[in-house]
C-alpha cells in the first residue's frame, strides 16, 4: 500500500507539472514520459529478469512502424494505430524470443542486437514503404485521439502522462504478483528456479513480449505525438538508451526509468547549451553515478531509506 | 522409489560418473559418502538433470532420464545444493512462496512446511540474505519441501553449521522419513551419517563402489577409512 500510495504522489507531482510548466518544457516532458514507458518495459527485461537485450530498438521501431503505416497506407486514426503499434512491438519481441532465448548471457545480447540490425536495414531497404532515411510524416488529422490534438504540447503531455501512469500501474501490478517473483528469481539464480519447477524458456518469452509490447507502445506513441517515424529509432542506441534510463535510475525498481530518462533528458539538454562537448560531461556524470551509487539512483535510495519500494 | 541404472555423467570432455547403480526407497535415507572429488554432487546434478547424463534415472516407474530440470522437479524430486542458493533479495515468505508456485496445496503445505521450521515462521518478512547460516539452509531444505517431494536431494546441508543447528535438520530429516519421502544425503561427516542413515552408498572412482545398511555400521568401520579417509 505504502508503495501505490508513493507511486500516485509521483503521478501527482507530474500532473502539477503538466498544469505549470512552460510548453517547451512541457513538450520534453511528454518526450521524457514516452522514453519512461520504453525503459519501464525494458526494466522489466532487464532489471527484474536479468535479460541484457540489446535488441528493443527492434520492437520500439516495430511500434512506430507499427502505428504508421496503418496512417499512411489506410489513413487510420491516432488511437486504433497506437494498438496496432503496440501489438507489433509484442509479435516482433515474441519472434525473436522465441529464436534468441535459446541462448543467454552474452550471447543472447549479441543474438538481439544482430536481430535489431536486421530489423534496421529491413526499414531502410523497404524505403518505398517505410520511406528509407527519409522515414514518414504523420498527417496533423492522425494525430487526434480521444478528442485530444496531439499537435499541441498541452495535450500531448497529458495524453503522455495517461499512457505513463497505465505503464507505471501495470508494472507495479506485474512485480508485485507471484509470477513478479518469478521474474525475481531468475534474475538471482536461474539454475535454482528450474530446480524448483520453472522453465527459464517459458517465463523468459512472456517477460520479453510484455516488455516488447511496452516498447511498440511507446514507438507508436512517439511517433504519433510527434508526427514522424523514422528508422534512425530503430538503430542500436534505441537499445542502448533504456539500459541506460534503467541503470542511471535504478534496475529493477519501478520508477527508477522515469528517473533515469528525465536525469539523461535535461542533463543532456542542460549540457548541450554549455558546450558542444557535452556527451563528455554527461559521461562524467554517469561515472559519478555509477560510482557512488552502483545500483542507480532509486536504487541507492531504497537501499538507504526506503527499503519497501517495488 | 528412484532407481538409477548405469548413470554416467560428465562436464565437457571429463567423464566425472561412470555406471552408477543406486536405489533411493520411501521413507529411507540413503546417504553417498565418499572423497572430495569422487563425484557426489555431479550425481546430485545428474539425478535434478543438470549436467549432461547418460542412464536411466526412473521414479516410481516414471522414466525421467529425458527430462529437463524443471521438468524432474514437477515430478517430485527437490535439491537442496550445496552453498544454499536462495533468493537473496527475497523475503522468506517470498522464498517459500516460489516454491509453493509449482504445487496445488500451496497454503497447507505452507503450513507443514513451517510447522517443521518454527524458526523461519518467526522470520517471514525477513529478507533472506540477511539469516544466519543455519537458518538459510533451514529455508533451503523447506523451499525444497514446499515441492512435496518424492525425493529429497541434501548436498552437505550441515558443511559450515553449528551444532544446535545440525542437530535441528538431523531431526528434520528423521521427521521426513514417516512421510514416505526418499532422502539422498551427500555427507562428509561420519557421525552425521550414522544418526539417520539407512543406507549408505560409497563412492570411489565416479561409481557407486557399494552399498551397505546404516545398522550395524560403526564409526571406526574400514570402510569409511577406504572410502572418505577418516
Amino acid at each position: 500500500m505504502k508503495g501505490w500510495l508513493f507511486h500516485l504522489a509521483v503521478l501527482g507531482v507530474l500532473a502539477v507539472l503538466a498544469v505549470i510548466l512552460p510548453a517547451y518544457h512541457a513538450n520534453n516532458l511528454a518526450r521524457v514520459l514516452v522514453l519512461a514507458v520504453f525503459a519501464t518495459g525494458y526494466n522489466l527485461a532487464f532489471g527484474y529478469t536479468g535479460m541484457l537485450s540489446l535488441g528493443h530498438a527492434l520492437f520500439f521501431g516495430a511500434g512506430m512502424f507499427g502505428a504508421a503505416l496503418p496512417v499512411t497506407l489506410w489513413g487510420w486514426g491516432g488511437l486504433p494505430v497506437l494498438g496496432t503499434g503496440m501489438l507489433a512491438g509484442g509479435v516482433v519481441a515474441a519472434a525473436v524470443g522465441v529464436l534468441a532465448l535459446r541462448t543467454k548471457g552474452v550471447s543472447f545480447m549479441i543474438v538481439t542486437l544482430m536481430f535489431a540490425q536486421a530489423g534496421y536495414l529491413t526499414l531502410i531497404y523497404c524505403n518505398a514503404v517505410t520511406g528509407g532515411d527519409q522515414g514518414l510524416v504523420l498527417p496533423g488529422a492522425a494525430r487526434q485521439v480521444l478528442g485530444l490534438d496531439l499537435t499541441q504540447d498541452g495535450s500531448r503531455l497529458w495524453l503522455a502522462l495517461g499512457i505513463y501512469a497505465a505503464a507505471l500501474a501495470g508494472a507495479l501490478g506485474l512485480v508485485g504478483s507471484r509470477f513478479g517473483r518469478v521474474m525475481l528469481a531468475m534474475r538471482e539464480n536461474e539454475e535454482r528456479s528450474r530446480m524448483l519447477g520453472y522453465d527459464p524458456y517459458t517465463v523468459k518469452l512472456k517477460v520479453l513480449v510484455i516488455s516488447g509490447l511496452y516498447a511498440g507502445l511507446a514507438g507508436a506513441a512517439y511517433g504519433v505525438f510527434f508526427g514522424y517515424a523514422g528508422a534512425g529509432f530503430a538503430t542500436v542506441q534505441y537499445s542502448i538508451l533504456p539500459m541506460l534510463y534503467s541503470l542511471l535510475g535504478g534496475a529493477g525498481t519501478a520508477l527508477g526509468p522515469l528517473i533515469g530518462a528525465a536525469v539523461m533528458f535535461w542533463l543532456i539538454d542542460f549540457a548541450s547549451g554549455l558546450t558542444n562537448a557535452y556527451l563528455m560531461l554527461v559521461g562524467v556524470v554517469l561515472i559519478v553515478v555509477v560510482l557512488f551509487a552502483p545500483r542507480g539512483i532509486l536504487g541507492y535510495v531504497r537501499e538507504r531509506w526506503l527499503p519497501w519500494l517495488p | 522409489m528412484l532407481r538409477l541404472e548405469g548413470v554416467s555423467a560428465s562436464y565437457g570432455a571429463v567423464t566425472v560418473l561412470r555406471d552408477v547403480v543406486l536405489e533411493a526407497r520411501g521413507g529411507e535415507v540413503t546417504c553417498i559418502m565418499g572423497r572430495n572429488g569422487v563425484g557426489k554432487t555431479t550425481l546430485m546434478r545428474a539425478i535434478m538433470g543438470l549436467v549432461a547424463r547418460q542412464g536411466r534415472f526412473v521414479l516410481d516407474g516414471d522414466d525421467l532420464s529425458a527430462l529437463p530440470a524443471h521438468e524432474v522437479a514437477r515430478h517430485g524430486i527437490a535439491l537442496v545444493p550445496q552453498g544454499r542458493r536462495l533468493f537473496g533479495p527475497l523475503t522468506v515468505a517470498e522464498n517459500l512462496e516460489i516454491g509453493l508456485m509449482t504445487r496445488h496445496r500451496g497454503r497447507a503445505v505452507h503450513e507443514q512446511v513451517l510447522d517443521l521450521f518454527p524458526r523461519l515462521r518467526e522470520r517471514l518478512g525477513q529478507v533472506s540474505q540477511t539469516l544466519s547460516g543455519g537458518e538459510q539452509q533451514m529455508l533451503a531444505i523447506a523451499r525444497a519441501l514446499c515441492l512435496e517431494p518424492k525425493v529429497l536431494l541434501l548436498d552437505e546441508p550441515t558443511e559450515g553449521l553449528q551444532p544446535s543447528m545440525i542437530a535441528a535438520i538431523r531431526e528434520v530429516l528423521l521427521g521426513l522419513k514417516s512421510t514416505g519421502v526418499a532422502t539422498v544425503l551427500v555427507e562428509q561427516r561420519v557421525d552425521a551419517v550414522l544418526q539417520v542413515a539407512d543406507r549408505v552408498a560409497f563412492m570411489g572412482h565416479g561409481t557407486v563402489a557399494e552399498v551397505v545398511p546404516g545398522a550395524g555400521l560403526r564409526a571406526d568401520a574400514p570402510r569409511f577409512a577406504a572410502y572418505v579417509g577418516v
